[in-house]
């Protein structure tokens, strides 16, 4: 009887393993840009809408294969990234936090409304279903293996890019200092724009894992937005291995807080100690 | 080289330079000296175009450097080392010399062996973060940074402030040095007797005006300048 109790527990682990990945690569671009340009994006969850929109049109609407579509999806979401910083982000940078908040919080509503519109409310599913894996009595489901280890991937290829490029290292020089970057030859502006190209192209990547798992609807953004923000505060805002670490922690007071209880109760767990952790360390878990 | 001519300028509210004229000329070092506050760092950050003249020319080369976006001034070859040195802390001694090569990649390799064999400690502390080195060490890296762009004209801006009078004296020493290897430098400094022995020439800046200029010998013999700044 133990032994099948240590199994169960063993797969509730891995499963918030797989899970911190994908919540790891959620909070990627988020914190990204919050580091990089000092915004929040709190419509970055409804980018993630529109990129799995995307996926689902051009696959199953105009019959793109299906990694074709995932690609275009993230060219699409950078796009918007970029455009978002362009047109709505610019011409506040300099303004107080608040308004940066409410004009990222009106295209928040824009585009759920401009999703309920154009694709109405129904639930839109992929119809692709992968099959399960399985490790001897343990199971676990193939969407979440593939989150994770592109979530990975995507962590690896941003650090690869912030640390060996000089735009990654441009990109981390403006974080610290934003003024005398013209005296490098570097033109903040345009960082700027690469860094919310690159935020929009982590929530494009992100979009194409979730809806593997994920009906899409236009109120989405929802239900992961929130446990995104969650977790980036967690970690620091703008901090990204703090964010990283978030993930994992976070993952597994879900995953194994619903095995001891039932799912629902580990949320609850989660928000608990999200809740404690911000008497603890109000700063981030990696503040001193 | 470098032509100022009849150049004013301010912030909202405040004007800090009035009818500026100076002039450097190629493989020359010149100071430009004069107590705090008298608008030698106003005049720095023109010359990079961080701010706009409210009237006068600035030309280099013979260029008008009025359209040009201040982070094109480096690519013409003007590098700035900036006041308090203003190194990028959580990079490491590298990664801000590779910050400074931004726009002249293909070089980085050659000048980034020049930099270290003219600051060979740099290359012992090429992995540490810029925040956790010492003044002396973080001034050098910052002029290696400068350096790493390949400037045709030096600007730099009060390399002794916040050193220990020893440190200064062997700072001094290293621009004397990147002075004598050709590099047309224009410095601005509080510590007048120090840079005077440095550079060739200099003017004196006092309250947003050009009030005398000379060679550094004129300028060290000075009454005015001895009563007033060298406290003899």
């Amino acid at each position: 009887m133990s032994d099948i109790f240590d199994i169960y527990l063993l797969e509730a682990v891995l499963n918030g393993l797989l899970l911190g990945g994908l919540l790891a690569l959620l909070s990627l671009g988020l914190n990204l840009v919050f580091g990089v340009i000092d915004v929040v994006w709190i419509c970055y969850a409804e980018l993630i809408m529109c990129g799995m929109y995307c996926v689902y049109y051009l696959h199953v609407q105009y019959h793109w294969p299906l990694i074709l579509a995932m690609l275009a999806a993230i060219g699409v979401v950078a796009f918007l990234g970029y455009i978002l910083h362009q047109f709505v982000i610019r011409p506040v940078l300099s303004a107080e936090p608040i308004n940066q908040l409410l004009v990222t919080g009106g295209v928040l509503f824009f585009l759920q409304a401009a999703a309920t519109l154009l694709f109405g409310i129904e639930f839109r599913n992929l119809g692709v279903s992968l099959p399960a894996v399985h490790f001897g009595e343990m199971s676990f489901s193939a969407p979440r293996l593939i989150a994770f280890g592109t979530a990975l991937g995507g962590v690896v290829g941003l650090y690869l890019l912030l640390t060996k490029t000089y735009v990654g290292t441009a990109i981390r020089a403006i974080s610290q200092d934003r003024t005398i970057m013209p005296l490098m030859g570097v033109d903040p502006a345009r960082i700027f724009a690469i860094t919310s190209a690159l935020g929009g192209a982590f929530a494009g990547l992100a979009a194409c894992l979730l809806v593997l798992q994920y009906d899409v609807h236009p109120a989405i953004g929802l239900s992961f937005g929130p446990i995104t923000f969650l977790i980036c505060v967690l970690g620091g805002l703008g901090n990204l291995v703090g964010g990283f670490i978030a993930a994992f922690i976070f993952a597994q007071f879900i995953a194994v807080g619903g095995f001891f209880f039932a799912l629902e109760w580990g949320y609850v767990i989660a928000f608990i100690f999200f809740i404690a952790a911000m008497f603890w360390r109000p700063r981030g878990i990696l503040s001193k | 080289m470098l032509r100022v001519a009849n150049v004013s300028a301010g912030y909202a509210g405040f004007q800090a330079l009035f009818d500026v004229s100076l002039e450097v000329n190629a493989g020359e070092s010149v100071a430009v000296i004069g107590p705090n506050g008298a608008g030698k760092t106003t005049l720095l950050r023109l010359i990079s175009k961080l701010i706009e003249p409210s009237s006068g020319e600035l030309t280099f080369e013979g260029v008008s450097l009025a359209p040009i976006p201040a982070h094109e001034v480096v690519t013409r070859g003007i590098a700035q080392v900036p006041e308090n040195r203003r190194l990028f802390p959580r990079l490491t001694a590298e990664e801000n010399l590779r910050m400074g090569a931004f726009t002249s990649r293909r070089k980085y390799a050659e000048r980034l062996e020049q930099v270290y064999s003219l600051f060979p400690r740099l290359r012992e502390r090429r992995q540490q973060l810029a925040g956790t080195m010492s003044g002396g060490e973080q001034q050098m890296c910052a002029i290696g940074r400068a350096l790493m762009s390949g400037p045709k004209l030096l600007l730099l801006d009060e390399p002794s402030a916040g050193l220990a009078p020893v440190v200064v004296q062997s700072i001094l020493e290293m621009v004397r040095r990147i002075c004598s290897q050709g590099y047309t430098v224009l410095i601005v400094e509080q510590n007048i007797r120090l840079v005077l022995k440095v550079v060739s020439r200099a003017y004196l800046l006092d309250a947003g005006r050009i009030v005398q200029s000379g060679t550094a010998a004129e300028l060290l013999a000075a009454p005015e300048i001895q009563k007033a700044y060298l406290g003899l």
